[in-house]
Order: structure tokens, then C-alpha cells, then sequence
């Protein structure tokens, strides 16, 4: 195992700070493309934290888990966000076909 | 030699990460958003995760990324709008929430003791495929089969919502 190591910490502020910066993403565009780009942002840097206390768990002596466990989490929320993304992407074609565009903010009513 | 690999991929996912979240262009920003793709599957690498460096690599950025790039084409969407060019209270709101947000993990993270919390980089035995398929063909075999039932269900869903309605 290697010597050199890299504090836990740093992984998690960095998908704390890609977290915060797909948050902006979402609430402040409004594009649906680019609000459905922010939430893939947002559940890679949550893969980002579920990878960072698979390893600090498993580095521990007795653990109970292994970094096995994280990572299959990780692999889940992959082929979730892949189902996601099908199903978004397709319901914006419908809107397209409706509303001639995909600014959400166009999209103000129950019916059409 | 590894922390600065790690701080080179982080930098580059979090400025391509504003790029993907600031430009006006869509296609820029599904672009950008393959390169934060590929920082993060650099630190995963990194952190001893072959198999998911490569699902995020052939998974997110080959398979999930260029069906954003063939709607974005297939709709020709155009620049519409930059960032916080909406409404000023909309912008405002969002900014606040979204540091809030981000503001929480970061104080928690910063009460935790970096002594025991460090990562192993390099070498994990559990970081390959072999142990990766076994566990999901034993252990999780339950969530794998519905994984599969899920998306079963999410390409029938796609295939129905984007049809064209019969006349």
C-alpha cells in the first residue's frame, strides 16, 4: 500500500464544492438542458463523497464494511442517473413538440 | 506526487464545473461537463477504483452525456439565457440556498479530524472487477436485478414519452 496519502477531507470538500456549484446550476438557470446537466453535477459529487468514506471506513482497523460497499453505491447511482437522464431527455422532446422550446420558465400550466 | 495529481483534477473539475454551469451554450456545457467527468474518474483511479473510473469514463461520459449532445442536436437548441439572467429575486434566493447548501458540508467537514480520516491511494483489492461482480451477483443480486427492471422501465417510459402521437 502506498505511503502518500490523501486526507479524506479533500475529497469531501471537493464534492461539497461541486455539490454547491450544481445547486446554483439548478436553481438559477433555466434551460432545461443545462438544469438537467447541474443535477448530473450534483449526483456525481455525491458518487464523490460515497467513494470518500467507502475508503476512510475501510481504512479503519475492524471495520465492519469494506470499500466494496461504496463503491456499489456508486454503481447504482450510475445506472439510476441513466434511467434519469432517458426518461428527462425524452419528456423534454415531448415539451419541444408542445412548446417549441425548453425553457422551463415557458412551462406555466397544467394543461395544454 | 499523488496529492498533486489529486489537486490537478480537482482544480479542473471545479472550473469546468462552473464553465458546464455558467456558459449559454449547451453544447459547451455538455462538454465541459465530460471533462469533469474525466477529472473525477482520474481521482478515482487514483483512489484505487479501476472499475469505477472506467464506468464513469464509458457509462457517464460515453453513453449518458452523448444522448444530451444527439437531444440538444436533434431539438437545435440554441443560447438562450446565462447565468442569473432571470429574475433578480430568483438569483438572488438561488444564491443563498445553494451557498447554504454547500456551506453545511463544508463545516462539517472541517470538524472532522483529518488524522483519521485518510485515504489510501494506489493499490485496493476491492477495486477491480472480480470482487466488484461478485458481490453484485451474491450479496446485492436483489438491487442488480431491479437495476435492470429499472431500466427496462425507463427505456420503455422514453420510447412512449418522446413518440410522436399517432393521428
Amino acid at each position: 500500500m502506498n505511503a502518500i496519502l490523501i486526507p479524506h477531507t479533500w475529497v469531501l470538500a471537493l464534492s461539497a464544492a461541486l455539490f454547491t456549484i450544481g445547486t446554483l446550476g439548478v436553481l438559477l438557470r433555466r434551460n432545461g438542458i443545462a438544469i438537467f446537466l447541474s443535477l448530473e453535477l450534483m449526483l456525481n459529487s455525491a458518487n464523490l463523497a460515497f467513494v470518500a468514506f467507502a475508503m476512510t471506513f475501510a481504512a479503519q482497523p475492524g471495520a465492519a464494511v469494506s470499500a466494496l460497499e461504496g463503491q456499489l453505491f456508486v454503481f447504482f447511482v450510475i445506472a439510476v442517473a441513466a434511467a434519469e437522464a432517458a426518461v428527462g431527455l425524452a419528456l423534454y422532446i415531448a415539451l419541444h413538440r408542445v412548446k417549441g422550446a425548453i425553457d422551463v420558465d415557458r412551462v406555466n400550466i397544467l394543461r395544454w | 506526487m499523488v496529492p498533486i495529481v489529486f489537486v490537478i483534477a480537482a482544480v479542473v473539475a471545479v472550473v469546468f464545473a462552473i464553465i458546464t454551469v455558467a456558459h449559454s451554450s449547451p453544447v459547451i456545457n455538455v462538454l465541459s461537463l465530460v471533462v469533469v467527468f474525466f477529472a473525477m474518474a482520474a481521482i478515482f483511479a487514483l483512489l484505487g477504483m479501476d472499475f469505477l473510473a472506467a464506468v464513469q469514463i464509458i457509462v457517464y461520459s460515453g453513453a449518458i452525456l452523448v444522448l444530451f449532445l444527439f437531444v440538444i442536436m436533434l431539438l437545435n437548441i440554441r443560447s438562450v439565457e446565462r447565468l442569473g439572467s432571470g429574475r433578480r429575486v430568483q438569483a438572488l434566493l438561488g444564491t443563498v440556498v445553494a451557498v447554504g447548501v454547500g456551506a453545511v458540508p463544508l463545516i462539517a467537514i472541517s470538524l472532522l479530524t483529518p488524522a483519521t480520516g485518510a485515504v489510501y491511494p494506489g493499490a485496493l483489492e476491492t477495486g477491480t472487477v472480480v470482487p466488484i461482480g461478485r458481490a453484485l451477483l451474491t450479496t446485492h443480486l436483489f438491487a442488480f436485478e431491479f437495476i435492470t427492471l429499472l431500466l427496462v422501465a425507463a427505456i420503455v417510459g422514453a420510447v412512449y414519452l418522446a413518440r410522436r402521437e399517432p393521428r
